[in-house]
């Protein structure tokens, strides 16, 4: 299995590796010189010559590109224009929020997800499949920031109980900081969890059929017992392998639902950027996140690998 | 009629669609008022007091914009999805057909590509084009051609080693004239059900790229920035929230419903 995962590794570093070539180079191929962009049209000649060089726009771009990415492999991500800081630094402080974001809307479409499957897989066909089915429908054409939008509009407009957006900061304590949180997870939970019903309700009811789950009830487990301790974790592997091909569609719900919250989150960073013409802050959230999701389908993979024992006598 | 009253999905599907294409088709030519026209007097007026769906902070008809906002939005959706659907079959077609190495250059590639949400891209784009409609339609379109180059991919390499194939290799005839002959008409099926899927992907992306302002500039109106304007107002007029959104929600369900029942449709193993 180690030879397996070094494979695993070999090949996670080189498609990291491309990606970021292709962001660079696709950035540096768009007509527009970054200099230029930044500075608005207004700049005097000098000015932008003196940006290109401090950008190191006059230098050879396999120059560029090496200087780049060895400072990224160092930690230094370049000096955000517009801020006059850090990238590295923005990136870690704005991290604090979407993380605990993304975990909470993950854990929060788990707790939704996990049980309307697997109900809707022991009735299937009956009402609770029924209702369970329109359920996923909806929720996956519903857009994370309309229903980020509603839920301002009932418990913030309509009822009070919530922060309509913005966040005190963790200083403030973790319950204010997690109760500004929430309504944006859930936001950002409801979609997912459409998709991992479906997922979830198709796992169980493959494995439902299978020989050991016989033999569970045969032995006298309940009718429960054979599917959350017998069905439920056999079932884990296409549930698992969801998480990462849902996770661009993480990051992107991410970036749309902390602007509609005004969370001071990465995906809010992103926009800034954009709007600041801050090209060195661009490239280098878009490069963070395409390596969050790769690595998060590398460790997907891992995961199955870890839990399905069939894969493992397979693959190795 | 009968085929459709036995696939209820189908149905479903095929009923919202064409009643949002309809929608949209009809909004080049007759909406109630010009979605534009502004009437200050009039502005913040709650459905069927004002029009039948009410007005936005400008007085503008709700339903005007909403139906004008169809067209765009479906426009936008179709050409991205028709884009990346092209380019992306022919990459996975050419990569079935040729070696190993080709297909896992490919893969690779694609790999990347799906690692970057068309949000990011289109934010990227942006800053360099502008933001406006080609943005929207390079961001999404260039997202879907992984998922079409996988799925040709996948398709064509089952196709390529059936005996008829095999066959036709035996018989001397060229890659390109099994790939049309054989390969393409085989996953033709496959191709159709993932672009009708898609394209209620794309709709809800570009809504949310227009929610951004990365989408078609004002005064077009789009869903996505109808429901950014809304968030100032959610309080005095929350129906300027409610109705862009259902309307998003609609037209991507519709979309998902008419792809699973085309799948039932088409594919005699998802019946």
């Amino acid at each position: 299995m180690a030879s397996l995962i070094a494979r695993r590794l070999v090949s996670l570093v080189v498609t990291l590796l491309v990606t970021s070539l292709l962001i660079f180079l696709v950035m540096d191929l768009l007509p527009g010189d970054p200099a230029a962009v930044m500075l608005g049209t207004s700049a005097s000649p000098d000015t932008l010559a003196a940006l290109q060089r401090e950008l190191g726009l006059d230098q050879p771009l396999p120059l560029r590109y090496l200087g780049w990415i060895s400072g990224v492999l160092q930690g230094d991500l370049g000096t955000s224009y517009t801020y006059g800081v850090p990238v590295a630094g923005l990136i870690v402080e704005r991290l604090a929020v979407t993380l605990p974001l993304a975990a909470m809307a993950i854990l929060i479409s788990l707790m939704i997800a996990v049980p309307m499957g697997v109900e809707a897989a022991r009735r299937q066909k009956g009402l609770v499949d029924l209702t369970v089915g329109l359920f996923s429908y909806i929720g996956i054409a519903v857009p994370a920031f309309w229903l980020g939008l509603l839920l301002i509009l009932l418990f913030a407009t309509n009822l009070g109980w919530m922060p309509a957006g913005g966040f005190p900061g963790w200083e403030a304590g973790a319950l204010l900081a997690l109760q500004a949180l929430l309504l944006p997870a859930v936001a950002l939970a409801l979609p997912q969890a459409a998709v991992l019903t479906r997922v979830t309700r198709a796992a169980v009811l493959e494995t439902l059929s299978e020989d050991f789950v016989r033999t569970a009830r045969a032995k006298g487990l309940g009718e429960g017992g054979a599917v959350w301790r017998h069905a439920l974790p056999a079932s884990l592997v296409p549930i698992i392998a969801v998480f990462g091909l849902q996770a661009t569609f993480l990051v992107a719900g991410a970036v749309l639902v902390e602007n509609v919250f005004n969370l001071p989150g990465l995906g809010r960073l992103a926009y800034q950027a954009l709007s600041q013409r801050d090209v060195i802050v661009m490239q280098d959230v878009v490069l963070f996140f395409a390596a969050l999701v790769i690595v998060m389908n590398f460790l997907v993979e891992l995961a199955y690998i870890l839990v399905d024992p069939r894969l493992r006598a397979e693959r190795s | 009629m009968r085929v459709l009253a036995r696939y209820p999905i189908l149905l479903a599907g095929a009923l919202i669609t064409g009643a949002l294409i309809l929608t949209a088709v009809l909004s080049l030519v007759w909406t109630p008022l010009p979605p534009a026209q502004i009437n200050i007097l009039q502005r913040l007026k709650p459905p069927l007091e004002q029009g039948l769906l009410g007005t936005d902070q400008f007085g503008r008809d709700m339903a005007s914009m909403l139906m004008a906002g169809a067209w765009n939005s479906l426009s936008t959706a179709f050409l991205a999805v028709a884009a990346g659907a092209c380019i992306g079959s022919v990459l996975g077609l050419l990569a079935a057909a040729g070696r190993d190495l080709l297909q896992t250059v490919l893969m690779r590639i694609c790999d990347v590509i799906f690692a970057v949400p068309p949000i990011l891209s289109a934010m990227a784009l942006g800053a360099f084009l502008g933001a406006g409609r080609i943005t929207a339609i390079i961001a999404i379109g260039t997202f879907m051609i992984p998922v079409f180059a996988r799925l040709t991919l996948a398709g064509a390499l089952q196709i390529w080693t059936r005996p008829y194939v095999l066959a036709a290799i035996g018989m001397g005839r060229s890659a390109v004239r099994i790939t049309l002959v054989h390969v393409l008409p085989n996953i033709g099926n496959q191709i159709i059900v993932q672009v009708t899927i898609q394209l209620g992907l794309a709709i809800l992306t570009e809504a949310g790229l227009s929610f951004l302002g990365l989408g078609l500039a004002p005064p077009a109106p789009t869903w996505g920035r109808m429901l950014a304007d809304a968030q100032t107002f959610i309080g005095q007029a929350p129906w300027l929230a409610v109705l862009p959104g259902a309307a998003i929600l609609m037209a991507v369900m519709g979309f998902s419903l008419l792809g699973d029942g085309l799948r039932e449709l088409l594919d005699p193993r998802a019946r």
